[in-house]
């Protein structure tokens, strides 16, 4: 299983390198450009990700049988492919949503840390050992700390950075504890070795370490009990960021949770199954309750995100090997379509706070009016995270659902549609605002509403890509579906 | 290849809306004229398509059928037969009359025709698709429209609530038929969501009763079926007029369709063990109903719970089994689709002029606008059911089904007929007869007649249902073939 190093092998980690070299290039032109330059520095990075995209597609990609490199630290398989060209795409439009951001267009640093977080994103999807693991969670999270709290002068946005920082930090201390009970029960740290020893340890040794792993996994992808930073860090942090937090963050933690659980606890599935399967449920019912009581976009964003994590736990929940097996791959699926609504979702309010300065429900009636173009997008966005075809979340909710009831888990595909419905409301309720309700004064929409290049370019590759998952989504079904077979 | 006339149907209406989309929103006649040709297409190839299918050949005819994701056995799967081929003539008139009526309104016109052509797309695809999956993803395409339709273009004083509770409703009900789909599919164990195979799978007899209430009552909320029709006057009324008109005139098709299609015929001892309920309901239905638009006192909410009452006889036509009934139910969706969307827009007509719907507060329009009272008269001796009109050639079937089946829910069931006659004329005598109000006649809010697009809509209405109730046969040999294909399913005689 191990390949001894060779050069064709640095292959496997091209994008990591491109990413390293990207970072580099944009802190050497930071330093060297004059401040009325540095706008450049968006666009450098947009194209360099693009390009690093492109080859990575191209060249990059893994042979057929999964392969562990540099002594195990890494596997190369279909699974790890999928989600850095995942982590690419979002870094790219957050780049494009940052890029007009008072805050954050011109300063190197932003993009810097933006590309760190990404290249750690990478490794937790290709880590093949705990200590790789942890250092790539590591080295995701710093940088979004930092992210989270760029505003400085924003009390709202050093709150988010801190509180994102003490709960990432505790969280995170809990996983290396149970990260280093693994490696005390075991001996080993490689995850794909870890599964022959823990399978003889007794069940509450391997459930106790289980859970502290968890932990950590759960803070990643905001799951119910772990998930009181996710609405103050979204309010609070740049618009983007939060964006970014809530899709290449969340996925990046669900490539390190399915990997974890498939490859080291396999012992216990029948157990972390129904654990899990508990955590979907309060997941997605205690966000989407949540959601409904919000005035402000981006939490709502923020519980509508905690209940979508649920979701996604529910195809975690159906590993059905002797069958279809739909589970994993509807994850992947789900996760695709996520990332593009979710980032449209967060684009369109990046967009219109940019101009408006207020994320606050009231601050959106009558913006069909204002600007039919940016109502329109959020109509997509929004009516694809509750499930309406053709959008790509409608395809995305069904092959969970259907997962579900694949492998006999009926009950969670009830209280799924059950969840699906109260989000129904809330998004649509929002979209009342936009379509409905009139501003009290009139003249408020009147006023322009500018949407600037990089803006619109973001929101319409969304778009299309919302629209493309939700009526040509064969091949994106089959590239999920590779990238889940090379889970097991 | 064919030329592929039903994917045509399905897609010109959401290629309209979003050609409409593109347009500069202050081009207001540009974009009605749009509209207007687009519907004049649809309902112009869905005649076609109506008048060219082979009756001697029977079954489902117009076949498109592409994989779409072939590793789940879901493909693009087209059909027509007998029971869909009138409804999606209903919906190109419907859409075409919704157009012609639509032609005031003047709050951001460019998204209502484009929500209202997408809304027509999910309705024709819902008609035409012969694989599960695709039905699904027609049928919420054809549901979401109708919140926004509703809640921007509505009637201020309920629009909201009507609108989310329309929508929820509906949406409760579709994810349970899909969950009851999934559990159809992974049971078959077929790795196909066709329903033509689908329809062969077997299913244990203990299998279809657990999973067929979900599926029909999932659908059959759409279809306004008690104790599940409460959305339904709230939202008609609500709507503004050409949603109305597809609301009560399509959509509820669509849910009696459904469930006709996915329920009956997929899942056929679920539904004789579950015909009693559906048959007492749907009793409930047509007689509650019919009593409930006796007492109202809103013009539009009598039209809306008449809605309520006729689309029961169409599910009462479904429980019976029979022949007999199932050709009346075939016919009534027709019959029943283009009469109320006659009355809503009569409504509509009366509304925008009056500025009230408030039954007491009207009286002698006949004089002021003479198409509109003639029209709305001629729909509702087709309500009641006359003979020589198209709802006698579709009731009538009905009933006698039942009386094969039941005969004491026949005669009870029957009673609302009388009603029906008794709250049509009484709107008819109080509205449209008796002395006009003064500050009607004479003054600032004096009322004018309708102009000339609404009463091209009104003909066109008032001819087919003139039409099929004087010569049945344009239409009976239609819904006969295609019931003849759900009996051979369901076994009945």
């Amino acid at each position: 299983m191990f390949v001894p190093f060779d050069s064709t092998m640095l292959l496997a980690i091209l994008p990591e390198i491109l990413l390293v070299v990207l970072a580099g290039v944009v802190l050497a032109l930071d330093a060297a450009w004059q401040p009325e330059k540095r706008r450049w520095l968006g666009w450098l990075t947009v194209v360099g990700l693009a390009v690093a995209f492109i080859l990575t597609a191209t060249v990059s990609q893994p042979e057929s049988e999964p392969r562990l490199l540099f002594g195990g630290m890494l596997r190369d398989d279909w699974l790890s492919f999928a989600f850095r060209l995942v982590f690419l795409f979002g870094a790219a439009i957050t780049t494009l949503f940052a890029m007009d951001h008072e805050a954050l267009g011109r300063k190197g640093e932003f993009y810097v840390l933006l590309l760190v977080s990404t290249l750690g994103m990478n490794l937790m999807a290709s880590a093949g050992d705990l200590i790789m693991l942890y250092l790539a969670i590591e080295t995701t999270s710093i940088p979004l700390y930092i992210l989270a709290g760029f505003i400085t002068t924003d009390d709202k946005s050093t709150e988010a950075g801190f509180k994102y920082l003490l709960f990432g930090a505790m969280t995170s201390a809990v996983m290396l504890y149970g990260f280093s009970l693994l490696y005390g029960f075991s001996g080993e740290t490689n995850l794909y070795l870890l599964a022959g020893k823990l399978g003889e340890l007794p069940m509450p040794a391997l459930l106790g370490s289980l859970l502290l792993v968890l932990v950590g996994f759960s803070f990643k992808v905001s799951a119910v009990p772990f998930h009181f930073w996710a609405p103050d860090v979204y309010e609070g942090a740049p618009t983007p960021v939060a964006g970014f937090l809530s899709t290449a963050s969340k996925a990046a933690g669900f490539a390190v949770l399915m990997r974890v659980l498939l490859a080291a606890f396999p012992a216990a599935l029948p157990s972390w199954q129904g654990l899990i399967a508990l955590l979907a449920v309060v997941t997605m019912t205690v966000g989407n309750l949540l959601a409904l009581a919000q005035t402000n976009v981006k939490r709502l964003l923020a519980f509508s995100s905690i209940a979508h994590a649920g979701y996604i736990l529910i195809g975690v929940v159906a590993v059905n090997a002797a069958g279809m097996n739909l589970g994993m791959a509807s994850v992947v699926f789900y996760l695709i379509a996520y990332l593009l609504t979710n980032l449209a979702a967060f684009g369109a309010v990046a967009t219109f706070g940019r101009v408006s300065g207020s994320d606050e429900m009231d601050a959106y009636k009558g913006l069909s009016r204002r600007s039919p173009a940016l109502a329109l997008v959020m109509l997509v966005a929004f009516l694809s995270l509750s499930g309406m075809p053709p959008f790509g979340g409608f395809i995305a909710k069904v092959f969970v659902f259907a997962a579900a009831v694949e492998a006999n888990w009926i009950w969670l595909a009830v209280i799924g549609v059950l969840n699906s419905i109260i989000g129904l409301y809330y998004y649509l309720t929002l979209l009342k605002y936009v379509y409905l309700y009139r501003q009290d004064n009139l003249e408020e929409e009147q006023k322009p509403l500018p949407i600037s290049r990089p803006y619109a370019l973001a929101l319409v590759l969304l778009v299309i890509g919302i629209i493309l998952l939700g009526t040509a989504f064969n091949p994106w079904f089959e590239w999920s579906r590779t990238a889940a077979a090379s889970l097991f | 290849m064919q030329f592929p006339i039903l994917s045509v149907i399905v897609f010109l209406p959401i290629a309209a809306g979003l050609l409409i989309l593109l347009m500069p929103a202050g081009r207001k006649t540009e974009i009605r004229v749009t509209a207007l040709a687009a519907s004049v297409a649809a309902v112009l190839l869905s005649a076609w398509a109506y008048l060219s299918y082979d009756l001697a050949a029977g079954g489902y005819q117009f076949i498109e059928k592409v994989p779409w994701l072939p590793f789940l056995g879901i493909s693009y799967h087209l059909g027509a037969d007998g029971m869909s081929i009138p409804l999606v003539l209903l919906t190109g008139v419907v859409m075409l009359t919704g157009v012609l009526i639509s032609w005031g309104v003047d709050d951001r016109p460019r998204e209502f025709f484009a929500f209202l052509f997408i809304l027509a797309t999910g309705v024709f695809g819902v008609f035409v698709s012969l694989d599960l999956f695709l039905l699904f993803f027609f049928y919420e395409i054809a549901v979401f429209p109708m919140y926004l339709l509703i809640s921007i273009w509505g009637w201020k004083v309920t629009r909201e609530y009507a609108a989310m509770k329309l929508t929820l409703y509906l949406f409760i009900g579709s994810v349970f038929a899909l969950v009851g789909a999934l559990a159809m599919y992974f049971q078959s164990g077929l790795n196909t969501f066709d329903m033509l195979e689908l329809e062969k799978a077997g299913f244990s007899a203990g299998f279809q009763q657990l999973w067929f209430p979900f599926v029909f009552f999932g659908f059959a909320v759409l279809g306004g079926i008690f104790p599940f029709h409460n959305w339904s006057p709230d939202g008609h009324v609500a709507a503004p007029t050409a949603v109305s008109m597809f609301h009560a005139g399509v959509l509820m098709k669509l849910g009696a369709f459904a469930a006709l299609r996915v329920g009956i015929m997929l899942l056929p001892e679920g539904a004789q063990y579950w015909k009693w309920l559906i048959l007492g309901l749907a009793t409930v239905n047509v007689v509650y109903g019919a009593f409930i638009a006796m007492v109202q006192t809103d013009f539009k909410y009598v039209i809306g719970f008449s809605s309520v009452s006729h689309m029961g006889l169409v599910m009462l036509g479904f429980s019976t089994l029979t022949k007999e009934g199932m050709v009346g139910a075939g016919m009534q969706m027709f019959s029943h689709g283009v009469m109320t969307a006659l009355f809503f827009a009569v409504v509509g007509m009366v509304y925008d002029r009056a500025h009230t719907r408030q039954i007491p507060e009207l009286g002698g329009f006949s004089r002021v606008m003479p198409w509109p009272a003639v029209a709305f008269v001629l729909g509702g001796l087709v309500s009641m059911g006359m003979p020589g009109l198209s709802g006698f050639a579709a009731e009538f079937p009905i009933f006698m089904g039942v009386w094969r089946v039941q005969p004491w829910v026949a005669i009870f069931s029957a009673i609302a007929i009388v009603i029906t006659a008794a709250y049509i004329i009484r709107v008819i005598g109080r509205v449209f007869f008796g002395p006009m109000p003064e500050h009607f006649a004479h003054g600032d809010h004096a009322v004018g007649d309708v102009n000339v697009l609404d009463k091209v809509a009104i003909v066109v209405i008032c001819v087919l249902m003139v039409a099929i109730g004087v010569y049945p046969q344009i239409m009976a040999p239609l819904v006969e073939s295609g019931v003849q294909n759900i009996l051979r399913l369901v076994g009945g005689a």
